[in-house]
């Protein structure tokens, strides 16, 4: 894995040149297909609705209401470097599904819209298939519509479905490892998710299983004023590897859409998870007016000599709230955090990580890559907490901003808890200005400004670009160029 | 192929160029020659299209199209380069994928087809010789972690790669040990040819003594005071700049 993204840097590097003529949001498109929609509001009714339509048992129930209930003493957090104006959570539809919801045999079978939509982001299933071997699990809206490589996986007893597909065929194994990584009550998105998630992903890789391709899911809101509350676990017992990619892509949208996800990975002992993210939700117009709210908790738990890597590329969002962290609970076990968040015109980010040294020995490495340009405000709030059994535990943080404007601003907010003395952290800092010195230097060599930006920026944030398998590299360094077109000044 | 007239340029509210005039003819090598703050430099930017110098009067004109119409990007895929005094670095791209970006940006400009892989690299490996510029100097981010020289044989390494018409060499020698300065005279010599024309810009002397021109000017307060041919560039090393300076053409200006 490693020896191919590195020998794809030196070759595939070159920022694809052909994408610069897009300046509009380019996946601002919507689907017209009819949608199975619950009015808009939050009460316990409309929870036992969500509940009843995806047939759940009684215990899921339950664990709704009891969210419910927490969240309703909660109060939305104001602590981030963000200012916006609070979603109208009664004004939100909880629950939306494409009504065409037949059990599907094959991709062929899939909706022509559909498939459609997917050509657009560019993944057609066929095409993943065949070149990449990537196992595709889409979620439009809210329901999943076609789950490809099934029965590959299931001959290594691997379960990759979604969600509500879980809680019917596999109820045992969700009940047992939902909301221990991430409890509802550990903050108000939380809650609210654990309440109302509509679908998601489940996978589960069973001992000493190495999961032979990447799995992959696609998340894209559709429909307009849809409430998005995609629900993510990931199990990989003892020994087994697994690597996981999640994309998004939004369409064009006037008013605020919430995004709340929840995704919890557990890492058992000598198992290792790699979490790679192609963030691009969109953003708003130039005023910021109209794009996502994305506020997302990721957290994973490596038990002894377990290894978790979340990779992220965030260029989307009007305001991004999220910071996927690892509790290194067991003995020896390493977190990674590599994080390239893009912000442009009005998008506020308030990213980063927590790494929570329980065990002895111990490692995590946080390498973070700011970008802000137009007006907006990019931040890296970092927490590394060293508990007093976490002998030997060392942390190397990294957190470089780059500024293409005057107008924007770099934040970077570390936050260091050390309770043993053996333990070792380490952190750096930078902040850059894109100089116009590297940019004349490019044009004199005859490339374009355009080309210019995305050849400095793309080699900025190489080091957290090469951590991505390859197919999602190229998208990254499309994304990263595309979001950052026009934007020096 | 080159004709700059009367030109005038400022930066901020500083007047820099005052009437400067010069001519060259293809295949022809001409070095500039003055004292510090004269100008060289701001010449040089002007002819690469550097933004921040506003021309207020004059024209420059090459190959019979007014340059000053053009962007720094068009000026590239004219033909003109322009090897830096103070090379910058690009962090995380390598030196080789800058260039093969580079050159097939200039190539789609001109509607030429893209280099294949195998002609660029063999191109990389004849003009890297050139400059005896080793694999790993290639294959590292650009500039990052040169040394001085290294980053003047890379300047003329992208230039042999580039094929210019016209190349604009500002203050080359500067920071050069005899070693490379050898090598970049070298590289230099080896792609002066009957349409490549070349304005070497300096300081010192001792670069003509390997580069030799065809003709040497000497700017002072912003225009050219005096020309004359290779013999020129000796002289100025003798006897200095203020006999040429102190007459009554360069005081006017």
């Amino acid at each position: 894995m490693k020896s191919e993204t590195n020998r794809m840097s030196a070759a595939e590097e070159n920022p694809l040149l052909d994408e610069f003529t897009r300046k509009e949001y380019e996946f601002g498109f919507t689907t017209d297909i009819e949608a199975d929609k619950v009015p808009p509001g939050l009460n316990e009714d409309v929870i036992r609705l969500i509940s009843a339509k995806k047939n759940e048992p009684q215990w899921m129930l339950d664990w709704r209401l009891e969210a419910f209930r927490i969240w309703l003493g909660m109060e939305e957090p104001d602590w981030a470097h963000v200012q916006y104006e609070k979603p109208d959570y009664q004004a939100i539809s909880y629950y939306s599904a494409p009504k065409s919801k037949v059990p599907l045999g094959s991709l062929d079978e899939v909706d022509p819209e559909l498939r459609a939509t997917m050509d657009k982001l560019g993944i057609s299933m066929e095409e993943q298939k065949r070149l990449s071997g990537v196992a595709v699990d889409f979620v439009m809206d809210s329901v999943s519509v076609a789950t490809s490589f099934k029965d590959k996986l299931a001959e290594l007893g691997i379960i990759f479905c979604s969600m509500s597909e879980a809680i019917q065929e596999h109820p045992e194994l969700v009940r047992q490892h939902l909301g221990t990584v991430v409890p509802v009550k550990d903050n108000f998105f939380s809650a609210l998710n654990s309440a109302v998630f509509t679908d998601g992903s489940f996978c589960y890789i069973p001992k000493g299983t190495k999961c032979p391709m990447e799995l992959s899911t696609y998340f894209r809101i559709n429909e307009a004023g849809t409430g998005q509350f995609e629900r993510t676990l990931l199990v990989a017992e003892e020994g087994s590897y697994v690597s996981y990619l999640e994309g998004c892509t939004a369409p064009q949208r006037d008013e605020n859409q919430l995004h709340a996800a929840v995704v919890e990975l557990k890492a058992m002992d000598s198992a290792e998870i790699k979490y790679s993210t192609v963030q691009n939700w969109y953003p708003g117009d130039a005023q910021g007016k109209g794009g996502v709210f994305n506020f997302v908790t990721k957290r994973g738990i490596c038990e002894t000599r377990a290894k978790i890597s979340w990779t992220q590329v965030e260029t989307g969002s009007a305001v991004t709230w999220k910071y996927p962290s690892c509790i290194l609970k067991g003995d020896g076990s390493v977190g990674e955090f590599y994080s390239v968040a893009v912000t442009n015109n009005a998008q506020q980010a308030d990213t980063g990580t927590k790494m929570i040294h329980l065990g002895a020995n111990t490692h995590s490495t946080i390498i973070s890559k700011g970008i802000s340009a137009g007006n907006s405000q990019n931040s890296y709030r970092g927490l590394v907490q060293i508990g007093p059994r976490a002998r030997n535990a060392r942390n190397f943080s990294q957190c470089d901003s780059l500024l293409m404007t005057d107008t924007s601003g770099a934040h970077t907010f570390p936050y260091i808890e050390t309770k043993n003395p053996t333990a070792k952290v380490e952190h750096e800092a930078t902040t850059s200005r894109i100089g116009e010195d590297q940019i004349f230097y490019c044009l004199q060599r005859g490339l374009t400004e355009e080309q210019a930006i995305g050849l400095i920026v793309n080699g900025y944030a190489k080091e957290v670009l090469n951590k991505l398998p390859m197919e999602f590299a190229v998208e990254a360094r499309k994304l990263l160029t595309i979001s950052l077109e026009g934007s020096v000044g | 192929m080159l004709k700059i007239e009367n030109l005038h340029a400022r930066i901020d509210d500083t007047e820099i160029l005052k009437g400067l005039s010069l001519e060259m003819g293809a295949g022809e090598v001409h070095a500039i020659m003055g004292p510090n703050g004269s100008g060289k430099s701001t010449l040089a930017s002007i002819l690469a299209g550097r933004e921040e110098y506003e021309v207020t009067e004059g024209s420059i004109t090459f190959d019979g199209v007014d340059l000053l119409e053009l962007d720094a990007t068009e000026r590239a895929v004219a033909g003109i380069f322009l090897a830096f005094q103070y090379p910058v670095e690009i962090p995380g791209v390598s030196n080789i994928n800058f260039l093969r970006s580079a050159l097939n940006s200039i190539r789609e400009q001109r509607e030429e087809a893209p280099l294949s892989g195998k002609d660029f690299l063999a191109k990389v490996k004849e003009c890297a010789q050139l400059v005896e510029l080793d694999g790993k100097l290639r294959d590292r981010s650009v500039n990052e972690g040169f040394s001085g020289g290294e980053k003047k044989r890379n300047e003329i390494f992208q230039m042999a790669m580039l094929e210019p018409k016209l190349a604009v060499l500002d203050e080359t020698d500067s920071g050069l040990d005899i070693d490379a300065l050898r090598i970049v005279s070298h590289g230099v010599n080896s792609m002066r040819n009957g349409g490549r024309s070349f304005l070497v810009i300096t300081h010192y002397q001792r670069l003509l003594d390997h580069i030799v021109p065809d003709h040497v000017h000497v700017l002072a307060g912003g225009r050219i005071v005096h020309s004359g041919g290779k013999e020129l560039a000796l002289e100025l090393e003798e006897k200095g700049y203020d006999w040429i300076v102190d007459t009554p053409a360069a005081q006017q200006a």
